[in-house]
């Protein structure tokens, strides 16, 4: 095994820390403080500079502003240090391992980014007429194609902005094709594990949710499943492999006793990393799945957004999928079905659930994803991404307890619960004492089936060097919960800032920025 | 394979840590007949950078780029100069490879952004408070819809005709799965905004009312009578601005009463793109925040009572309350909103007001000059940097052939109502600081030409 630290730091040395001094502004060398936008800015700066606007008599309705709106302004160089100083507080993939469970947090090539900044991409505009677009509706095309021919499914509808937009995508169809055949039923099933978004969107279309358990090796339990199933049964949603980090292996038979008794099934396609290029949810009998662009494919999570969410569908959903889409010609040309034709081309579309055609930007960066990778490295990098997995999961299930780890291997990600800490230790500890050895925390308490989940999902772009390093050091500071080491309650010590109060935050919001004298005013 | 660091020797040795004799032990759990044994067939192979670049670059190509001509494209999307700063931030790793912000020890990057967004954007629209943003303008504005029903218990909304038509088309997908009762109508070319059908149509039944301003034909009227008889009846007034540019120069809808205010935050930061990723634009009155959908990052202190942000009131949220949330939405637009409020920093308000006057005074000048144009009429009374224009022709056949000749010269209305004869000849054009005097000529000369 490589060493945890090659600088020639020993543990010792961590002593002198706790001597060192305060200073006076706050900062620690380069950890650095910075005051809010309204404190540092003023609303006669500013850097930008225009011309002068041509003198004009204003036609603006007799709504001209004479009142200030209180923004602040910043010259370029003030403002490029302010933002320069905050991005130093965020941890990112590029500052180091980010083993967030679901999420995918896998490197983010930077050609994807500077492909998305050609100008024939970046600097067109949504309603240009069509045959000055041709490029750009190939790229959605293109990817389409790719994104079926990996699923092994019929048709994909592209527009959803992210993930739980594509749900909503899917369950529409799926409502939708059910109200065609003049069946309109209530209910969608939904596992216990499932992620969050999947029973506010069924509830968000109008069903009514209904959980199905789990067995104890932490799959859907296909006998309380199919003894559920009935008339009133629109569909199930499941995520394969699912969020204990499994797969479903009856999953082809959930898939048939839903389609038996009339209804859909949908998959929640974000954990696709752990099979993209060796298994085709089509094969399954899946009807509808999302694809998490910024997961599996490598568009940037951005702190928080945007995402992408092509939904695939089956063939009995299809003709159900929203507006607009991509049509390619004999000759090599390109439309787009948008209101104006899906009245002949597509007549059962279910509408349009976003302005313009979807997340453009994010296609452009997973198409060149995918070609670089082409169909041998999609699969290697669901290899990669289980092996990795399975490499955590065996490697920890000494020190964490792995309630799942006689289930079989794991798929792309591995799942420990905190049982055997110390009293009034759990995984919240663990994770804040993973910050201070400088790794971005495991998603934690998710999912809901397991005591204090722990889930570890590391991807395919990490080196095993990487791996070992956070392996050594998720161990040690297990070690630290199950001893009852104090101080790993008050961790993190070494971040930017210390635990923070969400209590406080949430009994009295403050979401907005008041000048200080109006703010003690309104207490 | 560039993007992957393992070795050979690296995957045999983990192998038999996990004790597998080869990759397939790992996915003995999929069905042998779910198995692929090889890459799919029919799709190509990896690829060099080089090799993807130039692949790329080539379809890049066959698209006319809004700056290599005269440009004149609106309704709900703006060419705007984007400073060169913003996009050199939004692209430090640490900005653009960061998660939502659930660990905020250390994200307080991305949540002091976000509450200096959300303070923007309450102060810009008149309103209280303002969340971190949604996916774009368009579902900004169903969800508010729905956050009316919810606080009214009513299910009748309003929209005014000058909403932008995806809009009202994402509205109308919705509420035929969710019940929603929705009062719409087509614009018609006059100078007059439809506020007395809105006026007219408010009741005791209303939920909300919906106002896009400046609306779809760059109409602007106040709000504030709309306002009143919403109020008047216990319903919202939600006002939608598509072009954030445009509070510069005149009254925000919050000062004017609105309930909520929705928006698309495209011109600010972020580009054309054609379409997406853009930034939806989410504020409210205070009282209503509990009702709000999506992440809202608020201020408190850490454990050394020193200020920090974090994510909070996400007992409104999906990962929370599941099928009781307030809305479905989890991953929003985070690294719109940061180029959003970095391009806002740079300008100020000082800057703000001065990029509003340059796009208005540049829009009066240009239509003048087309309104002289034989064969055009100027619609508008008003307007900020987009007008309407009535040809003597079908615009749509106009718009191509000046495409032909490099000029994209607006947005003709038959694509976005293509039901509506009564809107054949508008063409929608759109003025903004990026608007040379050369290129108003360009357009003048050629319409001129093709209307003869």
């Amino acid at each position: 095994m490589s060493a945890v630290n090659q600088s020639g730091w020993r543990p010792e040395m961590s002593a002198a820390e706790a001597s060192a001094p305060t200073t006076t502004t706050g900062n620690r060398a380069l950890m650095l403080e910075e005051a809010l936008i309204f404190e540092i800015g003023d609303t006669d700066t500013t850097g930008v500079d225009f011309a002068d606007a041509p003198k004009v008599i204003a036609r603006l309705s007799g709504l001209e502003r004479a009142r200030k709106i209180g923004i602040p302004g910043l010259s370029e160089p003030e403002a490029v240090r302010h933002y320069t100083r905050l991005s130093r507080q965020n941890y990112g993939i590029d500052l180091g391992f980010f083993p967030l469970g679901s999420c995918t947090m896998k490197h983010n090539p930077r050609l994807n980014e500077k492909m998305a900044r050609l100008p024939g991409f970046a600097d067109v505009h949504p309603m240009q007429p069509v045959e000055t677009v041709q490029g750009a509706l190939a790229v959605i095309n293109e990817l389409a194609v790719w994104l079926i021919k990996l699923t092994g499914m019929h048709g994909v509808a592209m527009t959803p902005k992210a993930g739980a937009h594509g749900e909503l995508c899917g369950i529409l169809a799926i409502k939708a094709a059910l109200e065609a055949r003049g069946d309109p039923r209530t209910v969608i099933l939904v596992p216990e594990s499932a992620h969050g978004t999947n029973p506010a969107t069924a509830a968000f279309a109008g069903f009514t949710v209904e959980n199905i358990p789990a067995t104890s090796e932490g799959r859907v339990d296909l006998a309380a499943l199919t003894a559920r199933l009935g008339p009133d049964v629109a569909g199930v949603m499941i995520t394969n492999p699912n969020t204990c980090g499994l797969f479903e292996r009856d999953m082809r038979a959930i898939s048939d006793a839903v389609h038996a008794v009339g209804g859909y099934v949908y998959c929640d396609g974000a954990n696709f990393n752990a099979i993209v290029g060796r298994v085709r949810p089509g094969d399954l009998g899946i009807d509808a799945m999302h694809i998490n662009l910024h997961k599996t494919f490598s568009t940037p999570h951005g702190g928080g957004g945007p995402g992408s969410g092509p939904v695939v569908l089956s063939e009995a959903l299809s003709p159900f999928g929203p507006l607009p889409f991509t049509e390619r010609h004999a000759d090599g040309g390109y439309t787009l079905i948008e209101e104006e034709t899906a009245g002949e081309r597509h007549p059962h579309s279910f509408g349009r659930m976003t302005a313009f055609h979807g997340q453009m930007g994010m296609f452009t960066r997973a198409l060149t994803y995918i070609l670089s990778h082409g169909a041998d490295g999609l699969r290697q990098v669901a290899e990669d991404a289980v092996l990795n997995a399975n490499y955590i999961l065996r490697s920890l299930e000494n020190s964490l307890e792995a309630p799942f780890a006689a289930s079989g291997p794991c798929m792309h990600e591995a799942l420990f619960s905190d049982n055997g800490m110390a009293e009034g230790f759990s995984t919240l500890d663990i994770a804040k004492g993973l910050i201070d050895e400088g790794f971005h925390p495991m998603t934690v308490y998710f999912p809901l089936v397991v005591h204090g989940a722990i889930l570890v999902e590391p991807t395919e772009t990490e080196s095993k060097a990487a791996l070992d390093q956070f392996i050594t050091a998720l161990r040690s500071v297990a070690d630290r919960a199950r001893a009852g080491d104090a101080s790993l309650k008050s961790a993190p010590h070494f971040a930017p800032r210390r635990r923070l109060d969400e209590t406080l935050a949430a009994r009295k919001p403050v979401l907005v920025w008041k000048e200080p004298d109006l703010a003690v005013a309104a207490e | 394979m560039r993007y992957l660091p393992l070795t050979q020797t690296d995957r045999s040795a983990m192998l038999s840590v996990i004790g597998a004799d080869t990759i397939d032990d790992l996915f003995v759990d999929v069905p042998g007949e779910a198995q692929l044994d090889g890459p799919i067939a029919g799709l190509p192979y990896h690829a060099s950078e080089m090799a993807v670049e130039r692949h790329m670059s080539a379809l890049a190509a066959k698209n006319m780029a809004a700056g290599a001509g005269p440009f004149f494209l609106g309704c709900g999307a703006y060419k705007h100069h984007v400073p060169a700063s913003v996009d050199h931030i939004i692209q430090r790793g640490e900005f653009l490879t960061a998660y939502t912000p659930y660990q905020p020890e250390i994200a307080q990057g991305t949540l002091q952004m976000l509450f200096e967004f959300q303070t923007q954007v309450a102060r810009l629209f008149g309103c209280d408070v303002a969340n971190a943003s949604m996916y774009d303008g368009s579902t900004a504005c169903w969800e508010a819809i729905v956050m009316a029903r919810r606080i009214t218990k009513r299910a009748k909304a309003v929209l005014s005709s000058g909403l932008h038509p995806h809009y009202v088309s994402v509205a109308q997908t919705m509420a035929k799965f969710t019940g929603d009762v929705l009062d719409t109508a087509l614009p018609t070319l006059t100078p007059e905004t439809d506020a007395d059908r809105l006026l007219a149509s408010i009741d005791g039944e209303t939920s909300c009312v919906v106002v896009q301003y400046p609306d779809i034909l760059g109409r602007i009227a106040d709000l504030s009578a709309i306002a009143a008889k919403a109020h008047e009846h216990g319903a919202l007034l939600i006002a939608v601005v598509t072009e954030p540019v445009a509070l510069g120069a005149i009254y925000s809808p919050g000062e004017m009463g609105a309930d909520i205010v929705v928006g698309e935050g495209q011109s600010l930061g972020v580009g054309l793109q054609f379409g997406g990723p853009y930034v939806g634009l989410f504020a409210c009155k205070e009282k209503f925040v509990r009702q709000m959908p999506g992440r809202l990052c608020g201020e408190t202190v850490d454990a050394e009572g020193r200020r920090g942000f974090v994510l909070t009131l996400s007992t409104r949220e999906q990962h929370i309350r599941r099928e009781k949330a307030t809305s479905n939405i989890c991953t929003n637009s985070g690294l719109c909103a940061l180029a959003f409020s970095i391009h806002m920093t740079l300008l100020g308000e000082r800057g703000l007001r001065d990029l509003a006057a340059l796009n208005h005074g540049l829009a009066v000048q240009a239509a003048e000059r087309l309104a002289g144009v034989s064969g055009v009429t100027l619609v508008n009374d008003n307007f900020f940097n987009e007008f309407t224009l009535k040809l003597s022709k079908p615009a749509r056949p106009i718009v191509r052939e000046l495409s032909h000749h490099g000029i994209l010269g607006g947005v003709s209305l038959v694509r976005l109502y293509p039901e509506a004869e009564h809107l054949e000849n508008g063409l929608v054009v759109a003025v903004t600081e990026t608007t040379t005097a050369e290129d108003v000529e360009a357009l003048a000369a050629k319409l001129e030409e093709l209307l003869a």
